[in-house]
């Protein structure tokens, strides 16, 4: 039931987000401080979320074969692979550290 | 060239005609000169060509967000509904730690904000009116504003919106379903490494955001945040505590421009260079 919740909040939202501004006059939302912080709240949000799913278990930090998935991820961008490769790759090192029993 | 040619008047003279008399405020005389619009088949190719690329990603996310313990039928809800990739893995990587059903969407709702800024840029774009409006709304992601707003008229910026939207939903909702279905058929996800899908998308949609110091900074500040608090506090918290390093590195860099401008000023014994300063 929480699941769903979640998702009717999201999905409202997100949806409320999208429609006002492509309905708001022109002009309203744009001030240049609220662009610039509309601009760095997804980075933030993006690299928490990224520490978050490599390091967190629950309430504790963990160094396991995620950490390794994901610096694969990195280098694989570095190295300008296309977005399925990327987590393609993050799959593939996390599965083989852990099947070595890492 | 002839084939373009031939195929650009027409182009040109239809919007026009249903314009005139359709809505009798916008004269000819006011128009701006006709820029020259691309070629209706160069249009499609490029919103195809994003549509599928980005369209197959659904994969990632109907695998992960099953390998984060939700049902086939709310991984598919959740791209039909919610349909803003990023968002959509927030929001099952919070449920998956642990989130209460509010910090998790609050999380999602965040990330999905940037669209609000898309969707004010594409409607002078656009120029949707009545009923379409609510519905092309649904459509507003990254991925369609980049298409439509590379556009140079109306016309064009409608087809490229409207193909980049229709592929890129249609085979995302397709490759979730087809993504939860195979992640339910593997089991036990972890073991095949499928939970480091989610934080490799992040990572992926984060690297071309980092352009400058201030990008580089905030992330910095935000992980940091992250690992402090997530011992500590309630899961789905520490993300959202993590935001406040975009504010906090722009408090920052505001308080730095405006320091040294009075120092440069009084040091300054040019007047001209002064002058080109301010």
């Amino acid at each position: 039931m929480n699941v769903w919740i979640a998702i009717g909040v999201t999905a409202v939202g997100c949806y409320l987000v999208k429609f006002l501004g492509l309905s708001a006059p022109a002009g309203v939302l744009e001030r240049p401080l609220v662009k610039r912080l509309a601009a760095l709240l997804p980075v933030a949000l993006l690299a928490a979320l990224t520490a978050q799913q490599t390091f967190g278990d629950g309430g504790h930090l963990m160094l396991d074969a995620r950490a390794a998935g994901v610096a694969a991820a990195v280098v694989a961008l570095l190295l300008r692979a296309p977005f399925l490769l990327i987590v393609a790759a993050a799959v593939a090192v996390t599965a083989g550290v852990r099947a070595l029993g890492g | 060239m002839a084939e373009q040619t031939d195929r650009a008047v027409p182009a040109e003279i239809r919007p026009a005609q249903v314009r005139g008399p359709g809505s009798p405020a916008t004269g000819a005389h006011d128009e701006p000169p006709p820029v020259p619009e691309r070629p209706d088949a160069a249009v499609v190719r490029d919103a195809l060509g994003v549509g599928i690329a980005v369209g197959l990603s659904g994969f990632a996310f109907g695998v992960t967000s099953a390998g984060a313990g939700l049902s086939v039928w709310q991984t598919c809800a959740l791209s039909l509904l919610v349909f803003t990739g990023a968002s959509q893995f927030a929001l099952v990587g919070a449920l998956a730690a642990g989130g209460n059903p509010f910090t998790a969407a609050a999380g999602a709702f965040f990330l999905g904000v940037r669209n609000a800024f898309y969707g004010l840029r594409l409607s002078a774009v656009l120029g949707y009116r009545g009923a379409v409006r609510p519905l092309a709304a649904h459509w507003i992601i990254d991925e369609t504003a980049a298409v439509t707003l590379a556009q140079t008229g109306r016309r064009s910026a409608r087809l490229g919106f409207t193909v980049t939207g229709l592929s890129l939903y249609f085979l995302w909702n397709l490759t979730t379903l087809g993504g939860a279905l195979g992640a339910r058929a593997l089991g036990d996800t972890a073991a095949w490494g499928l939970d480091a899908a989610g934080p490799a998308v992040f990572v992926a949609l984060l690297a071309p955001m980092l352009r400058s110091a201030v990008e580089r900074c905030t992330a910095g500040l935000a992980v940091l945040l992250l690992l402090v608090t997530l011992p500590v506090l309630p899961a789905g918290v520490p993300v959202l505590l993590s935001a406040l390093a975009a504010p906090a590195v722009l408090a920052v860099q505001g308080r730095w421009r405006r320091k040294p401008a009075p120092q440069e000023r009084a040091g300054a014994d040019h007047d001209t260079v002064e002058e080109d300063r301010t």
